[in-house]
């Protein structure tokens, strides 16, 4: 069933994406089998992620650029992720509203994806929708976060290319030079530009973008770094291509201004990461943190199973008599939980629930 | 298979633009848990169909007040029919009258919720609805 599914997928068939993504969603327990046979078939597609805080118009622009990508004639996919309530876990996603011009066009694919309780912008499940939408051929995909505020910058590590949308009157300089999303920005979009207050606005972020690129040039740092250890900073050789400094520009998405210009700076951005392998660096510093993420969890899942075991109510007991310490409680536990995951690795799979792989 | 949330559709299809009911509705089933894709005003029968194939969604709500039911029921049934939906359910809001319950039932209209309708019926016959269509 899950191979008709994803022939049916990597054939562009809508109704089989559909339900991929669904099940990629959900966490099916088919969802691993879908990943595990398209993934040879991906890697293909650019993907560009639009993020910002709530109402810069991140959703006007991605439908007036969907028009400009459309124009060029090559079929794109829109993934946008709204929040969930963490009270009731539901979720309105209204981000269609803004883009109805482009139904009825076969080149277009909208999905609205809720958060389902992640933070940092994304849903758990985005990196392998994206997988989905790229093996069934889309060139591009536009990633559209949620409206996020100051620390929500898991999109750059999707997103070949990340744009962060603002917009004028939405804060002073000093929320223009407080760390967070503009240190990820690839192109920073001035939204409204017809609004007062633009061009104060604009002059913040040049300046917060001058600060920021010269404080680079100076660490002989290329642009992507983070601080997440697994590579992120790569020292600046000769012979490298230049350094890719965040440009600025002005846009009235609701007009359609400036959005064409917009398009030709994310070309421009997907050329620059094509020379010197920085394509490919990307390619490998995305895999290594997706890798290092799925072990965390399978990492914590396997432990969470012996958690709340004899021994962890052994520790709670002499904490709360106060015969012990809470860090040397938690190296005891680590001691024995590790002795008794690596005891159930070597056993037979199986033997505990939760213990093997899903 | 492991519990997810629901995913509904809700679609303001014709051309009478109040939408208030529509943002209540949705608002309430965000409450009880569930994923709205709100599409607003002004659906096409084409757009209402094509939004429910992408999104995959478990069922479509549609507000209807302007008594044009008759004909954009059946519309929309035959756009979904043609995008392989046909097991979706229909839900209706609004002002249809009790004459039409019965032929609107015939384009798979599951459930019709007067003016009136409390909040906690029409999330447990959704409830009811996508469980028994999930059979």
């Amino acid at each position: 069933m899950v191979a008709q599914l994803t022939r049916s997928l990597l054939e562009g068939d809508r109704p089989a994406l559909a339900r991929a993504l669904t099940r990629i969603e959900n966490h099916d327990e088919r969802a691993r089998e879908i990943i595990a046979s398209i993934f040879p078939a991906t890697g293909n597609a650019r993907i560009i992620g639009i993020t910002g805080a709530p109402g810069t118009g991140k959703s006007t622009l991605v439908n007036e650029w969907v028009k400009v990508i459309r124009a060029e004639g090559e079929p794109v996919a829109i993934l946008a992720i709204d929040p969930s309530s963490p009270i009731t876990g539901g979720a309105i996603m209204g981000d269609r509203v803004r883009m109805q011009e482009h139904a009825g066009d076969a080149g277009v694919y909208i999905r609205s994806m809720a958060s389902r309780g992640k933070l940092g912008g994304l849903a758990n499940a985005t990196r392998d929708a994206i997988r989905v939408l790229d093996a069934a051929g889309f060139p591009y995909i536009l990633l559209e976060t949620v409206g996020t505020g100051q620390s929500e910058v898991d999109v750059a590590q999707l997103a070949h290319t990340t744009i962060v949308v603002e917009a004028p009157g939405l804060g002073d300089e000093v929320q223009a030079i407080k760390a967070g999303l503009l240190e990820i920005a690839d192109i920073v979009v001035l939204n409204k530009a017809d609004r007062p207050g633009a061009a104060q606005t604009l002059r913040s972020l040049q300046q917060m973008l001058a600060l920021g690129s010269s404080r680079m040039e100076a660490d002989g740092i290329t642009h992507h770094t983070g601080d997440h250890g697994v590579n992120m900073t790569a020292e600046k050789k000769p012979g490298d291509a230049a350094v890719w400094i965040p440009p600025i520009i002005q846009t009235v998405a609701r007009e359609g201004d400036g959005v064409e210009e917009l398009w030709q700076l994310v070309k421009s951005h997907i050329e620059y990461l094509q020379v010197a392998n920085h394509m490919v660096d990307w390619n490998r510093r995305q895999l290594a943190q997706e890798l290092k993420e799925r072990l965390e969890n399978q990492w914590l899942e396997r432990f969470r199973w012996h958690m709340n075991g004899q021994a962890f109510q052994q520790q709670v007991d002499r904490l709360a008599e106060g015969s012990i310490d809470p860090f040397t409680a938690v190296d005891e536990l680590l001691n024995h939980t590790l002795a008794e995951v690596l005891e159930s690795s070597t056993a037979l799979t199986g033997t505990h629930k939760g213990g093997g792989a899903r | 298979m492991s519990k997810h949330p629901v995913r509904i559709l809700i679609a303001k299809p014709g051309l009478d633009g109040h939408d208030r009911g529509a943002k209540v509705i949705a608002r309430m089933l965000r409450d009880a848990g569930m994923e709205v894709i709100y599409t607003g005003l002004r659906q096409t029968p084409e757009m209402i169909a094509e939004a429910a194939l992408q999104e995959d969604v478990d069922l479509v709500g549609l507000s209807i007040l302007s008594g044009a039911h008759t004909s954009l029921v059946p519309r929309i049934r035959e756009k979904m029919n043609e995008c392989g939906l046909e097991a979706i359910p229909l839900l209706l809001g609004g002002i249809i009258p009790q004459d039409d319950y019965e032929s609107m039932q015939a384009y798979g209209v599951a459930s019709i919720f007067g003016p009136g309708t409390r909040a906690d019926a029409i999330v447990s016959e959704i409830e009811t609805i996508v469980s028994k269509s999930k059979q």
